[in-house]
């Protein structure tokens, strides 16, 4: 248990990628069988233990330490696990500290009304940090900014030729996969899997310069909506249909409507959206259903989820990854014909004489749900990665807003000394009378390292007010943002938020009263 | 103030502009070197154990385990004894004489660290957690945030207890400081200044800094640091956070909670005021052993506070 607290205790406070790659990858490499495997199930996800619930550990506490001490240090500290883990009353070599395996085989056969008292001797055992990761697991949520991907990448470190590679082995083992590090240490055979409930690394499509259309030609592309949804890829046919993220994380634990429509013998390429009486909801009403370990049969209700179409991969067990996109367009159509699953359709094809005719419909898009359009060589294979020429996506143009700056707050990592992470807002009248600024949105990218030395000198040389790493600075400076969307939102005082947020412009020479007003903002929201 | 017997050197105890002081050698010295002239009119040392008759008080100083030459200032008047504890730690520290538990009848101690979430760990596993990453992370410089007087040099000192000898690395603001205690016979080995050394001379090594130039621009010139800060306030998540450390060394030179209580109990005394930090559950707590406890507000505290960015910002702690 030691040392997967000490891992997590460095990757929550480790901001770069390459840093959390780096700890993970040693921790991999070092911790024994089965200890290494379970902190990777806990990291992905893929551990299954009967948690205790808050207020059981609550109770726990507050029969060991005095009530009024524990409710003043929650107040201090803000987080239970926390608190819990730091005010533990310590008596050193009381119990023996479990390991992880201890922990991960007790808590799978305990019930939910034994684990407090298992749980009181483990916490008597551990240290703070012990304590705190223990109860972390154990609560449900780790929060250390560690995605399944990026667990798995800091895997193939040890010896896999690509990501890619454990993906296709990966929905097919279980935790602590032994056999997996084996593999990747050259120690066996690669692990046999089922591939009827194996995820696929997706085909993705690289992003068109406008300059390079004329030298393609119309007549060997086929164009389809771009979906504002979710990629996913739905694999049934094993003995559980599950649906992948376009990261390879099973999220079907939060979409049971469209698990319960997938009964057929089938990879499918698709975008996950909210539909309601056929038309796609905002990307907002699919947020709500992402992330979530139980959805409820009212949430269920108010926002159906809905995949819709783009290709087939395997039919049946037969891969058609190799087929032309024509071949494997025509396979998928027959197929949905034939099966007809419920909860889907397929995204249409979009019938185009040339370029000038395509670029005249992407211009006058507007309707809801449609990012833009997708391109795709006729011929074009499924490949997995990001190939250059197959694919292209072709969004609409971003919308823009004249905002000002409001806030500042320091970056992470090279720019833990710099003020890069920016929130700006557009004025509006005050109820005092008079005009204020509401926050519409916050972006950390758009700009080059140049521009952001002279932002950091902007902020530092107006700064009106500091609360901790973040500055308050007077209303002088106009960023021009650009945005995919904006919907409704309670995250902003404005009541709106941006869809993919970023600088395309700092307007040095604009005078920040003649940014835009809320109402120019509101003029721009979907639905 | 016309008179101000200063308990240690900072600048939230001893500040500049008095007339008559009285302090330890080693603090008066700590004083001198931050403030010059205008420390005060006219000094008087006054050793641990020494005593001194003032308007029929008889005044002492005893060890407080704080920073160098920090000192309990000892009251005795016609038989009743009153114990100021200024800050204080019991755990040992090699920069600094050893706490010493003086009985008395009332104890007015500090409460910085006065809640139960404050224990701080054994110093020796902290500065393994440093020595670790830079195993770890061999291509960054290590920069350690650590308050100018007192902790640097506790660090420094524990740096070298744990075996590593190569230079150590000092951001200008520690330099007299640390020079000072050097002066005072201590050992840290060989320090190099930071300020002036090319970005690749700076990788892979340790290099210690005021807390303030964690996140500062004077950092730039490292790269990208490992970025570790050496406070008590570091046993919090949030704090860490908002320090942005990388690497929190819990390393305190006040004590924490079981020291407080241990201390209470260890004087004896009936009467206990509380100040300086959270004293309403050092207060509580005390309270519950039958002891009569109080919280002393101090004049003017709160506005210097609110000024450094608070206690809460780990400046010194």
């Amino acid at each position: 248990m030691k040392d997967f607290a000490t891992l997590l205790d460095r990757l929550s406070f480790t901001p770069q990628r390459n840093g959390k790659i780096r700890l993970l990858a040693e921790h991999f490499r070092n911790a024994p069988d089965p200890n290494r495997g379970y902190a990777l199930a806990a990291l992905t996800g893929t551990l299954e233990l009967a948690a205790a619930k808050p207020a059981q550990v609550r109770a726990l506490v507050e029969s060991r330490v005095d009530p009024q001490l524990f409710a003043w240090s929650y107040d201090y500290v803000g987080d239970l696990a926390e608190t819990v883990a730091l005010i533990w009353p310590e008596r050193p070599g009381a119990k023996r500290p479990p390991d992880l395996p201890d922990v991960v085989e007790r808590l799978r056969l305990a019930s939910r009304r034994e684990a407090p008292a298992i749980l009181e001797t483990w916490l008597d055992g551990l240290d703070a940090t012990g304590r705190w990761a223990l109860l972390k697991l154990i609560t449900g949520a780790l929060r250390v900014g560690v995605s399944a991907r990026l667990a798995k990448t800091a895997l193939a470190e040890l010896g896999a030729p690509d990501l890619a590679a454990i993906e296709e082995v990966w929905h097919g083992l279980a935790p602590p996969y032994e056999a997996l590090f084996a593999w990747l240490e050259g120690r066996a055979a690669r692990p046999e899997v089922d591939h009827r409930s194996a995820f696929r690394p997706l085909m993705l499509a690289q992003p068109l310069e406008a300059a390079e259309l004329p030298s393609l030609d119309p007549a060997a592309y086929r164009a389809e909506w771009k979906w504002d949804g979710i990629r996913v890829q739905l694999v049934a046919g094993g003995e559980t249909p599950r649906l992948f993220s376009r990261s390879g994380d099973d999220i079907g634990r939060a979409f049971p409507d469209v698990l319960e429509a997938m009964r057929f013998d089938a990879v499918l390429d698709g975008e996950l959206l909210v539909l309601r009486d056929g038309a796609v909801a905002p990307f907002n009403d699919l947020q709500q259903r992402l992330n979530r370990k139980t959805v409820t049969p009212k949430l269920l209700r108010a926002q159906p989820a809905h995949v819709r179409l783009y290709d087939i991969l395997f039919e049946a067990g037969e891969d058609l990854r190799a087929l032309p996109f024509d071949e494997r367009r025509a396979r998928l159509e027959a197929w949905h014909a034939r099966e007809a699953p419920a909860r889907s359709d397929l995204s249409p094809l979009v019938p185009f004489e040339d370029w000038d005719a395509l670029a005249a419909l992407r211009a006058g898009l507007r309707e809801q749900g449609i990012e833009g359009l997708m391109l795709k060589r006729a011929d074009s294979a499924y490949e997995a990665g990001r190939p250059k020429g197959p694919w292209f996506k072709w969004k609409r143009d971003a919308l823009i807003l004249d905002t000002v700056l409001m806030y500042a707050q320091r970056g992470h990592g090279k720019r833990s000394s710099y003020y890069s992470d920016y929130t700006f807002g557009v004025w509006r009248d005050a109820d005092e009378g008079g005009v204020e600024l509401v926050p519409v949105g916050k972006a950390y990218f758009g700009f080059t390292d140049e521009e952001m030395r002279r932002l950091d000198k902007w902020i530092r040389d107006n700064t009106v007010e500091r609360f901790g790493p973040v500055r308050a600075v007077k209303p002088g400076l106009v960023l021009e943002v650009a945005f995919d969307a904006l919907h409704r939102s309670k995250r902003h005082k404005s009541g709106l938020a941006m869809r993919f947020p970023r600088v395309s412009r700092i307007r040095w020479d604009k005078p920040a009263n003649e940014a835009d007003w809320l109402a120019a903002a509101e003029a721009l929201l979907e639905g | 103030m016309p008179r101000a017997l200063v308990t240690h050197g900072h600048a939230d105890h001893a500040r500049p502009g008095n007339g008559a002081v009285l302090a330890t050698p080693e603090t008066l010295a700590i004083m001198q070197a931050r403030y010059g002239e205008a420390a005060w009119r006219e000094q008087q040392a006054l050793a641990y154990g020494d005593r001194l008759e003032v308007g029929g008080v008889s005044v002492g100083l005893a060890p407080a385990g704080h920073v160098l030459g920090s000192a309990q200032a000892v009251l005795e008047w016609r038989g009743c004894r009153v114990v100021v504890s200024g800050d204080y730690k019991r755990r040992p520290d090699p920069t600094c004489a050893g706490f010493e538990v003086v009985p008395c009848d009332l104890f007015i101690t500090e409460a910085t660290f006065g809640l139960p979430v404050f224990r701080h760990p054994d110093d020796g596993a902290e500065i393994a957690k440093l020595l670790a990453s830079l195993a770890t992370y061999p291509e960054r410089a290590h920069l350690v945030g650590a308050y100018s007087l007192g902790k640097a040099q506790r660090i420094l000192a524990l740096i070298r207890q744990a075996g590593y000898d190569k230079p150590i690395y000092l951001h200008g603001a520690l330099q007299a400081l640390t020079r000072l205690y050097e002066g005072f016979g201590l050992d840290f080995g060989a320090l190099l200044p930071a300020t002036g050394a090319a970005k690749a001379e700076l990788a892979g090594e340790i290099v210690l800094a005021p807390p303030s130039s964690l996140t500062d621009r004077w950092s730039r010139r490292l790269g990208e640091p490992v970025t570790a800060m050496a406070s008590g306030w570091m046993r919090v998540r949030a704090r860490v956070r908002q320090r942005g450390a990388e690497l929190p060394l819990v390393i305190s030179d006040h004590a924490d909670w079981d020291e407080l209580t241990r201390t209470i109990a260890e004087v004896e005394a009936p009467e206990v005021w509380v100040t300086h930090g959270n004293e309403d559950a050092l207060v509580h707590h005390a309270t519950q052993q039958g002891i009569a406890a109080r919280a002393l507000a101090l004049v003017g505290r709160g506005e210097e506070e609110q000024e450094q960015d608070g206690r809460a910002s780990g400046a010194e702690a």
